[in-house]
C-alpha cells in the first residue's frame, strides 16, 4: 500500500493446528500475516474447507491462534476489547426472541439503558429496511429478511470492523444480489459507522463486485496465495472487460495451485511459491466429471472458466472441484483461464459406459496416489482385501477429520466406479474387484454417480 | 316523547353489553386469587403434618372425603421431587457440558446411575432418612422425595447436557462476539435451547415418579398418607368400592396434570423450536390461552418479571464473572481438586466399609443371594418374553391399521398411565383369592408394570415401516411367516429393542415390590432378590440388605452393558430403515 495507515487489526504469523482424536496435529492455517486497514472492503476467497472461517474467527478474537498474535489497535485482541461484529451464514438469530429483542440483545449485554437501547435498535431496523417487523419472530421471515436482522444486530453495536462469513450464500440469487447492493449503498453513502468490512466468500464475482482488496487463500494448510487491490469505481459493471479479466484471473489462481501468477497489469500482488503436500483429491463425483467433459466436448473442447460457470449456473465452489479433478486425472488442462479437453478426456467423453470405466481406471491408477496405494496393497495381500482403517490411517496424518471423511468418500466413489476395488459393508473392508464385465458379488451396493 | 324513551332504554343496553366483558376479564384473576388462598392453607396443613411426630402404624381412612387430601399429599411429594430434580439436572448438565475434565466421568456415571433399579434402594433410603430425622414425619417424607428424585433426575440431566452440547456453533459465537454475559447466555440461549428436551423428559420422569411414589407410600412400616396407601388399605379391607374410587381419583389426577400442566407447557414451549419456518399444526392449550387472557398475569409480567430480568442482566453486565483471569482459574482448579479428592476419599471409605460388612456375611448368605438373583433374572426374562409375545402381534396389528390405532392407542395410553404399583394391592388380592401364590403372581405383576413400554414401541415401529415397502412385499407375494421374517420383524427391531431395554429396567424395579407383600396382616413372598431385599429390611438385617442391593445393581448394570447395549448398537447400524 502506498499511504502508511495504521491497521485496525494486525495478524502476525498466526498459525492454527487442530488436535485430532488420535493425537495427530493437523495444520489448518500456515503462518499468515494480515492487516485489516480502515476504509476498505476486504474479501477473503478460497476453496471450501481451506480455513477461511477459521481465519475469520482468529481475526475477531473468537478463537486463539496456535501461535502468532493478533493485535487490535496494537493491543492483544479479545471479543471484549475488539469493536467487531459478525454476520453469519446461518444468520445465528435467536428464534425465541422477536426481531427487536434480537437486535437489542447485544446492547443489553453492554448495559445500555432500556430507553436508549430501544431507540438505537429501532433506528438500525429502519436503516436495514425492517421497520414494521419489530415484533415478528425470525421464523416468520424469509431468508433475506432474516439476514437483514443479522445485519441490524451487527450494526447496532457500531462495530469498527464488520466481519461477514458467507453472508449471502444461504440466500437465493436475486435476494443475495439485492442485499449485496443495499450493503454497498450503505457503505458508500457512509450510513454505517463502520470503518472496514471483511467478507469471507467463495463467490468470485461477489468478491470482485464488492472488494477494494481481495485475498485468496490456498488450502492444506491455508496460506495467502494472492493479495491484491481492486480499484474499479462503484457501481461495477459485471460485463466490463476489466471486471471479466479480474474474475478470470482469480479463477486461474484458484485452479492452478502450482502456477505462479502475475496480476494483470498491477504490480501490487503478493506472491508465494506453492508447497507440495500429500495429494488431495478434489471432491468431485464421477458423474460430475463426465458431465463436464461432455459439455466441453460439445463446445469444441475449450472454454473460459467463468463462461463455463455461467453456462452451468454453478458457483465456483461447486465447479472448481470438478475442474480440478478433470485436470488431476489428465482429462483436461488449464491454460490462462481456459479449460481445454485432452485427447484422453475426449475419448472418455465419446466412449460407451464400459469403455469409460476402463479409461477412468487407467487415468485413476496413473494419477491418483491413494488409489495407486490401495491397488498395489490389494494385489500384494494374499486375501486381496484390506480394512477401511488402512485408508484412514494414511489420510489421518495429512488431513483434518472432516477432510478425511470427504477424501474417503471421493476415493470410494472413484475407486468403485473404476472397479479398482469393491467395498464390503459387512466387514468394512475393501476387496479386489472382479474384472470389468463380470457380475458383482451380492454384498456390494451399486456405485452412485 | 323521544327523550324519556332513550333514558329508559340506555341503562339496559349498557348493562348487557358490559356484563360479559367484566366477567371474562375478571374470571381468570378471581380464580387465581382463590387458588393462591388455597395454596396458603395447604402449606400450613402440610407443615403441621410433616413437622409433627411420625406414626409407624399409620391409620389410612377409607372415606371418600379423605381422597382429595391424600391425592394432595401424593401430588406434593411428586412436585417437590420434581423441583429438586430440575435444579439438580440443570446443574449437573451444565457442569458436564462445560468442564471437559468433569465430563469424562460425569457422563458414564450418568449412564450407570440411570440403569440402576431405583426401587432396590427404597428400603435403605427409608431406613436412613428415618434415622436422620428420628421420630418425625419429615424423615420418611424426605425419604420418599429422595427416592422419586433418584428415579426421575437422570434422563433430565442427560437431556439438558445433550441440549447444551448441540447448541449451534455460530449461535454460541454470536453470543461471544456480542459480549453476552453469563446470565444472558443462560437465559437467552442455553435455557431456551434446552426447554423442549426438558419438557418431554419431565413428562416421562413424572410419569415414572408416580410408579415410585406408589411403592413408597405402601412401603411396610414407613407407609405414608397418600393415594398409594389408600389403595392398599382399600385392598386390605377387600373394599371394591373404595378401590374403584381410588383408581378413579388416580386417573383424574393424571388427566388434570396433563390438562393443566403439560399441555400448556408444551404449547408454550413451541416457541423454542429451532425450526426455520413456522409449523402449521402447533400444539394448543386452552389453559394457556386462558392465562394469556388474564390481566393479572399480564400486569405481573410487566411489573415484576420484565424489570427483574432487566436488573439481573444489567447487574451481570456490570459484574461480569471473569473466567479468563489466571489467578481465579488456579483457585477454581484447586477447588475442583479438593472436591475430587474428598469425593474419592469418601468413596474409598464407603468401599472399605462395604467390603468389611460383606466379609462379615456367611457363605450361606451369598448362596442365597445367588439363588435369588437367578430366580429374579429368570422371572424378568420370562416376563419380557411373555410381554413381547402378546405385544408384538397386537402392536403390529394396531400400527398397520390406522382405524384400529385411533381406538386402541388412547385406551392403551390411559391404561399405561395408571402406575402399576398403584394397582398392585388389588391385583394381589385377586390373585390370592384365586389361590395362586406369588411365584406366579409376581410375573403377572411384572407384566403389568412393563408390557406397555414394549407395546408402544412396537406400535411406533410398525407405523414407521414405509408403505412402499409393504406394497413391494405384497407385489412379490411375500406373506405369512415370510412377511414377518423379511419385512415386519426387521422393521420393528430397533423399536422393539428400545422397548425391551426400558421394560427390562422397569421389570427389575418392579421385582422389588412384586416378590414380597404385606396383605391383610400376612406376608406373601417368593424366591427372588427383591423378596430378599424386602425381607432383610423387615428383619433389620442391614448387612444382608446392603449385599443384596449391591448384587442386584451390579447384575442389572452388567446385563445392560453386555446384552442390551450391544443389541441397541446392532439395531442402530443394521436395521435403520433410512440407510
Ligand atoms: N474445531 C475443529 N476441530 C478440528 N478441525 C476443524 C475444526 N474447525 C475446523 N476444522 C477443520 O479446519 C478446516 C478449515 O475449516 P474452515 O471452516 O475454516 O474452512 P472454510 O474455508 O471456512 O470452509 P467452508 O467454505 O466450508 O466454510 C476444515 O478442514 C475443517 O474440517
Ligand atoms: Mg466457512
Amino acid at each position: 500500500m502506498t499511504e502508511p495507515v495504521d491497521p485496525i487489526i494486525r495478524a502476525h504469523a498466526v498459525e492454527k493446528f487442530y488436535e485430532q482424536p488420535d493425537g495427530n496435529r493437523i495444520e489448518v492455517i500456515a503462518p499468515v500475516d494480515l492487516d485489516v486497514e480502515p476504509g476498505k472492503i476486504i474479501t477473503l476467497l478460497g476453496p471450501s474447507g481451506c480455513g477461511k472461517s477459521t481465519l475469520l474467527r482468529i481475526l475477531t478474537g473468537l478463537s486463539q491462534p496456535s501461535s502468532g498474535k493478533v493485535l487490535w489497535h496494537g493491543q492483544p485482541i479479545s471479543p471484549e476489547n475488539a469493536g467487531v461484529a459478525i454476520v453469519f451464514q446461518s444468520f445465528a438469530l435467536f428464534p425465541w426472541l422477536t426481531v427487536l429483542d434480537n437486535v437489542e440483545a447485544p446492547l443489553e449485554a453492554r448495559g445500555v439503558p432500556a430507553m436508549e437501547r430501544h431507540k438505537r435498535a429501532l433506528r438500525i431496523l429502519d436503516t436495514v429496511g425492517l421497520d414494521g417487523f419489530e415484533s415478528a419472530y425470525p421464523k416468520e421471515l424469509s431468508g433475506g429478511m432474516k439476514q437483514r436482522v443479522g445485519f441490524a444486530r451487527a450494526l447496532v453495536v457500531e462495530p469498527e470492523v464488520l466481519f461477514m462469513d458467507e453472508p449471502f450464500s444461504a440466500l437465493d440469487v436475486l435476494t443475495a444480489e439485492n442485499l449485496r447492493n443495499e450493503l454497498l449503498e450503505l457503505w458508500l453513502s457512509k450510513k454505517m459507522p463502520t470503518s472496514a468490512i471483511f467478507i469471507v466468500t467463495h463467490n468470485i464475482e461477489e468478491a470482485v463486485l464488492l472488494a477494494d482488496r481481495v485475498i485468496v487463500l490456498a488450502r492444506n494448510p491455508a496460506w495467502v496465495r494472492a493479495d491484491f487491490p481492486i480499484e474499479l469505481a462503484h457501481p461495477r459493471d459485471r460485463k466490463s472487460p476489466r471486471f471479466v479479466e479480474l474474475v478470470d484471473y482469480i479463477y486461474k489462481i484458484m485452479t492452478q495451485p502450482q502456477l505462479a501468477v502475475a496480476v494483470p497489469d498491477a504490480a501490487a500482488a503478493v506472491q508465494k511459491p506453492a508447497r507440495q503436500k500429500y495429494q488431495m483429491i478434489p471432491h468431485a463425483r464421477v458423474g460430475g466429471i463426465a458431465g463436464l467433459l461432455e459439455l466441453l466436448q460439445d463446445r469444441g473442447g475449450k472454454e473460459y472458466l467463468h463462461r463455463l460457470a455461467e453456462v452451468l449456473i454453478m458457483d465456483a465452489e461447486d465447479l472448481l472441484p470438478i475442474i480440478e479433478a478433470s485436470v488431476l486425472l489428465g482429462f483436461a488442462t488449464l491454460k490462462e483461464g481456459d479449460i481445454q479437453i485432452t485427447a484422453e478426456g475426449a475419448r472418455f467423453a465419446e466412449a460407451d459406459i464400459l469403455t469409460r470405466k476402463i479409461l477412468f481406471r487407467q487415468a485413476a491408477l496413473n494419477h491418483v496416489v491413494i488409489l495407486q496405494q490401495i491397488d498395489s496393497m490389494l494385489h500384494a495381500k494374499a486375501d486381496h482385501s484390506i480394512p477401511e482403517e488402512f485408508f484412514y490411517d494414511i489420510l489421518d496424518e495429512h488431513f483434518s477429520q472432516d477432510e478425511v471423511e470427504r477424501q474417503f468418500d471421493t476415493a470410494m466413489n472413484w475407486g468403485r466406479y473404476a472397479e479398482i476395488f469393491d467395498f464390503d459393508r459387512e466387514s468394512h473392508r475393501l476387496v479386489l474387484a472382479e474384472p470389468v464385465g463380470e457380475p458383482h458379488p451380492p454384498t456390494t451396493t451399486p456405485v452412485q454417480l | 316523547m323521544k327523550r324519556p324513551q332513550q333514558i329508559v332504554f340506555r341503562p339496559l343496553v349498557r348493562i348487557w353489553s358490559v356484563l360479559p366483558r367484566v366477567s371474562v376479564a375478571g374470571l381468570p384473576d378471581l380464580i387465581m386469587f382463590s387458588g393462591g388462598l388455597a395454596l396458603f392453607y395447604g402449606v400450613i396443613q402440610v407443615g403441621r403434618n410433616w413437622l409433627g411426630p411420625f406414626h409407624p402404624q399409620l391409620e389410612i381412612s377409607r372415606s371418600p372425603g379423605a381422597l382429595p387430601v391424600y391425592a394432595g399429599y401424593s401430588l406434593l411429594r411428586i412436585a417437590l421431587a420434581y423441583v429438586l430434580s430440575m435444579l439438580f439436572a440443570v446443574t449437573y448438565g451444565y457442569v458436564a457440558a462445560y468442564r471437559s475434565r468433569a465430563e469424562r466421568f460425569m457422563i458414564p456415571l450418568l449412564d450407570v446411575l440411570q440403569s440402576i433399579p431405583v426401587l432396590s434402594f427404597l428400603p435403605g433410603v427409608m431406613l436412613a432418612m428415618a434415622a436422620l430425622f428420628p421420630g418425625r414425619q419429615l424423615g420418611v417424607e424426605m425419604g420418599a422425595v429422595l427416592l422419586i428424585f433418584t428415579g426421575q433426575v437422570w434422563n433430565m440431566a442427560f437431556s439438558f447436557y445433550a441440549s447444551l452440547k448441540s447448541i449451534p456453533r455460530e449461535m454460541r459465537e454470536a453470543a461471544t462476539i456480542y459480549r453476552f454475559n453469563w446470565w444472558q447466555r443462560f437465559l437467552q440461549i442455553e435455557l431456551p435451547f434446552a426447554t423442549i428436551g426438558l419438557v418431554w423428559n419431565s413428562m416421562m420422569s413424572v410419569a415414572g415418579a408416580w410408579f415410585f411414589l406408589m411403592a413408597c407410600e405402601q412401603f411396610g412400616d414407613f407407609r405414608l398418607p397418600g393415594l398409594g396407601s389408600y389403595l392398599q388399605a382399600a385392598a386390605d379391607g377387600g373394599d371394591t368400592g373404595s378401590i374403584l374410587l381410588g383408581i378413579l381419583t388416580m386417573v383424574a389426577v393424571i388427566v388434570l396434570i396433563d390438562q393443566f400442566v403439560w399441555r400448556p407447557v408444551i404449547a408454550w414451549a413451541e416457541k423454542f423450536k429451532m425450526e426455520q419456518v413456522e409449523s402449521t399444526s402447533a400444539p394448543t392449550s386452552w389453559v394457556l390461552d386462558f392465562l394469556k387472557r388474564s390481566r393479572g398475569v399480564a400486569v405481573f409480567r410487566k411489573r415484576a418479571i420484565r424489570p427483574l430480568r432487566g436488573l439481573m442482566i444489567h447487574y451481570f453486565a456490570r459484574h461480569e464473572v471473569r473466567t479468563e483471569s489466571a489467578g481465579e482459574n488456579q483457585a477454581v482448579l484447586w477447588l475442583w481438586r479438593v472436591v475430587g479428592t474428598s469425593a474419592l476419599g469418601a468413596i474409598g471409605y464407603a468401599v472399605v466399609r462395604v467390603v468389611m460388612i460383606l466379609t462379615g456375611l456367611h457363605g450361606s448368605d451369598f448362596r442365597q443371594i445367588g439363588i435369588g438373583l437367578f430366580a429374579t433374572w429368570l422371572r424378568v426374562n420370562v416376563t419380557l418374553v411373555l410381554g413381547a409375545l402378546w405385544t408384538i402381534p397386537a402392536g403390529v396389528a394396531i400400527g398397520f391399521n390406522p382405524r384400529l390405532a385411533r381406538i386402541a392407542q388412547p385406551l392403551a395410553q390411559i391404561a399405561a398411565s395408571v402406575p402399576a404399583t398403584a394397582v398392585f394391592p388389588v391385583v394381589l388380592l385377586v390373585l390370592i383369592r384365586l389361590g395362586g401364590g406369588l411365584g406366579f403372581g409376581s410375573i403377572v405383576l411384572l407384566l403389568l408394570g412393563t408390557q406397555w413400554y414394549i407395546l408402544f414401541n412396537v406400535i411406533a415401529g410398525a407405523m414407521a415401516i414405509p408403505t412402499d415397502l409393504k406394497e413391494v412385499a405384497g407385489v412379490f407375494g411375500i406373506r405369512g411367516w415370510e412377511r414377518w421374517r423379511k419385512l415386519i420383524l426387521p422393521g420393528i427391531f430397533p423399536f422393539l429393542v428400545t422397548g425391551m431395554i426400558t421394560a427390562s429396567g422397569g421389570a427389575w424395579n418392579v421385582s422389588i415390590v412384586a416378590e414380597y407383600a404385606h396383605l391383610k396382616g400376612q406376608v406373601y413372598s417368593t424366591v427372588g432378590i427383591g423378596a430378599m431385599i424386602s425381607a432383610a429390611t423387615d428383619a433389620k438385617n442391614f448387612n444382608l440388605l446392603l449385599a443384596s442391593t449391591i448384587a442386584l445393581a451390579a447384575v442389572v448394570v452388567t446385563t445392560n452393558r453386555l446384552l442390551w447395549r450391544r443389541l441397541y448398537r446392532l439395531a442402530e447400524t443394521r436395521f435403520k430403515l433410512e440407510g
